[in-house]
């Protein structure tokens, strides 16, 4: 086990060499040159000079990939063209906020979707599915800027019950955490509806039920448990992708979180900015993979580990 | 869902001529100034009432549809032709082919896909291309998956090996022997995508990287309008509810799709 898990994070180095080395050619291949972005139109062409050899900008791609390599190892992400921050500050500063809101939305989404799906899938073709398929289709098509807004509206501006905007604690973090949730319900509750389904009609079940198991007690443990493994991967899909920032729902309601800081630095070209995102983004990724792949070992004994490590 | 489908498509349909005929229809025009009428209320004669600038916001609802369906419809059709392609190759020629194409799919598949589309759409001159770019850039990586599933399996049937015994050869197997039978995935796999691309396509003009003003868009006239939304609420609420009904009838129409189909399954919920 340890040794797996060990071997896992040891995979990490070589994926975020390749992410970093790709992720930088790409950045220097794009069209535009962030310094001029810096400096503005009018500057003389001493200034862009001076401040092209400040920033490095005038070797060659290899040393100026070796040399943020060499950074990276002691820990310096470098810093943000515009607002000249250490670039790992800004978002060890942020990335809490964005933990905060990751948890509190799965917090709502993941009861309130496994319940959905279950009282869906025991209705099959019942009102209770159909109203719950119609609302989890309303679900996923939502704009989450527009019922954010109107979310903010009803709640804040009208009952004045919470804070329209701001980052803080609970009674901040009440709207966007909701807001969120609904795409999160939406999907959970299908893939729980499908996954709860097929469990179902699994034989074990009917032997459970024909040997005189009580129906709730043959739910819990025969045909939850096997429905399980879908919904954590859908889980833990959407908690990776969370934690790498919501960037529409941080926007609508002013959260200071990792989703706007890359937006940002996307839009002004900032890239220390980006490629700090990209890397911390991935990392985070791979670990979330890692919990689900040993929640996943957990639930279910007839997982090897070596299978999944293939 | 038969009966929905039907309605979600008729729905649709009629959106879709609303969009096509609007410069014909008898509205206002969407882009008109009209300084006397400033933020009014929904009336008979304004529908959905006025903007800030007094533009009629059902003629510019109706406006911005043309914007969104035709970025919704064009990235699906780009998206659906690439991952076509795509995955037509990487499944067809298995090997080194199919590694560095799937590699590749992964790669696009582990950012966050919004993020990737700002990027592109940061990157490229803003406009309508550039959107209908972005959206086809993150998209088409489904499509590609899908496809390569279908074609490995098409690619082991008895026809393939009487196609190569009669001396086909291999881009004569793989372009009219095997892509025939891939293209009612696509096709399937267009119709639930668009709700998607829908939502995308109106993101992205909401954070400002859309079409750019005057043209209307829904996306941009609900960022547009942020600030008057205690004051006249309805100028945010119907460019949303525009989006919001078009992607509903898009998913609407690609669950029917799907249940027909039998993809529920491969596709997991």
């Amino acid at each position: 086990m340890k040794t797996y898990i060990l071997k896992r994070l040891f995979l990490l180095v070589p994926l975020l060499l390749g992410i970093t080395m790709v992720s930088f050619l790409m950045l220097k291949s794009l069209p535009g040159d962030p310094v001029l972005n810096l400096v503005g139109e009018r500057a003389s062409q001493e200034i862009i000079e001076s401040i092209s050899k400040e920033l490095g900008a005038d070797q060659g791609f290899i040393r100026q990939y070796t040399g943020y390599l060499s950074l990276l190892i002691k820990g310096d992400f470098g810093r943000s063209y515009y607002t000249n921050r250490q670039v790992l500050d800004e978002i060890l500063a942020k990335f809490p906020n964005t933990v905060c809101l990751a948890l509190a939305t799965m917090f709502i989404a993941i009861p309130v979707g496994i319940l959905l799906g279950i009282a869906a899938a025991l209705n099959r073709g019942g009102f209770i599915d159909r109203a719950m398929q119609a609302v989890t289709i309303a679900g996923v098509s939502m704009p989450v800027f527009w019922f954010g807004i109107m979310v903010m509206l009803l709640f804040s501006l009208q009952l004045k019950l919470f804070p329209p905007s701001g980052t803080g604690g609970l009674q901040f973090l009440a709207l966007p955490a909701c807001v969120l949730a609904v795409p999160a319900i939406s999907t959970l509750a299908r893939v729980t509806r499908t996954s709860m389904i097929d469990a179902l009609a699994m034989p074990h079940v009917q032997t459970a039920r024909a040997k005189g198991l009580l129906r709730r007690k043959t739910l819990a443990m025969h045909v939850l448990r096997n429905a399980l493994i879908p919904i954590i991967t859908i889980i833990g899909l959407d908690f990776g992708s969370y934690l790498n920032g919501a960037v529409v729902t941080e926007t609508i309601f002013g959260w200071d979180g990792i989703g706007r800081f890359t937006m940002d630095g996307i839009v002004k070209r900032d890239y220390p900015v980006i490629m700090g995102c990209i890397i911390i983004g991935t990392a985070v990724f791979v670990f979330v993979n890692l919990v689900t792949d040993l929640v996943y070992l957990y639930l279910d004994p007839r997982i090897r580990l070596d299978e999944k490590n293939r | 869902m038969k009966k929905t489908g039907k309605i979600a498509s008729g729905v649709l349909i009629v959106m879709v001529v609303f969009s096509v005929m609007a410069p014909l229809l008898p509205i206002a025009d969407p882009e008109r100034i009209d300084l006397d009428a400033l933020r009014e209320a929904p009336s008979a004669a304004h529908l959905f009432g006025t903007d800030s600038k007094g533009r009629d916001i059902f003629s510019r609802v109706v406006f911005g549809g043309r914007v969104s369906i035709s970025v919704a419809a064009v990235a699906a059709f780009t998206s659906a032709f690439i991952g076509f392609v795509v995955g037509l190759a990487a499944g067809y020629c298995g090997g080194k082919t199919d590694t560095i194409l799937m590699a590749l799919v992964d790669f696009i598949l582990s950012f966050p896909s919004l993020l990737l589309a700002i990027a592109v759409s940061v990157v490229l001159p803003p406009g309508i291309y550039t959107v209908m770019i972005a959206i086809a850039f993150v998209g088409w990586t489904s499509f590609a998956r899908i496809v390569r599933g279908q074609v490995l399996t098409y690619k082991e049937m008895p026809f393939v090996e009487a196609a190569r015994s009669m001396g086909c050869g291999h881009a004569r197997i793989a372009i009219l022997h095997i892509a025939p039978l891939c293209l009612p995935i696509s096709l399937i796999m267009m119709g639930i995508k668009l709700g998607g691309f829908v939502l995308t396509e109106a993101t992205l003009g909401f954070l400002g990287l859309g079409v750019q003003p005057p043209t209307p868009t829904w996306g941009s006239m609900v960022s547009a309008n942020r600030a008057y939304i205690l004051s006249a609420p309805w100028t945010v609420f119907f460019p949303g509810l525009a989006i919001f009904v078009t992607a509903f009838c898009c998913n609407l129409l690609g669950e029917y799709l799907k249940e027909r189909s039998d993809l529920r399954r491969s596709l997991r919920y």
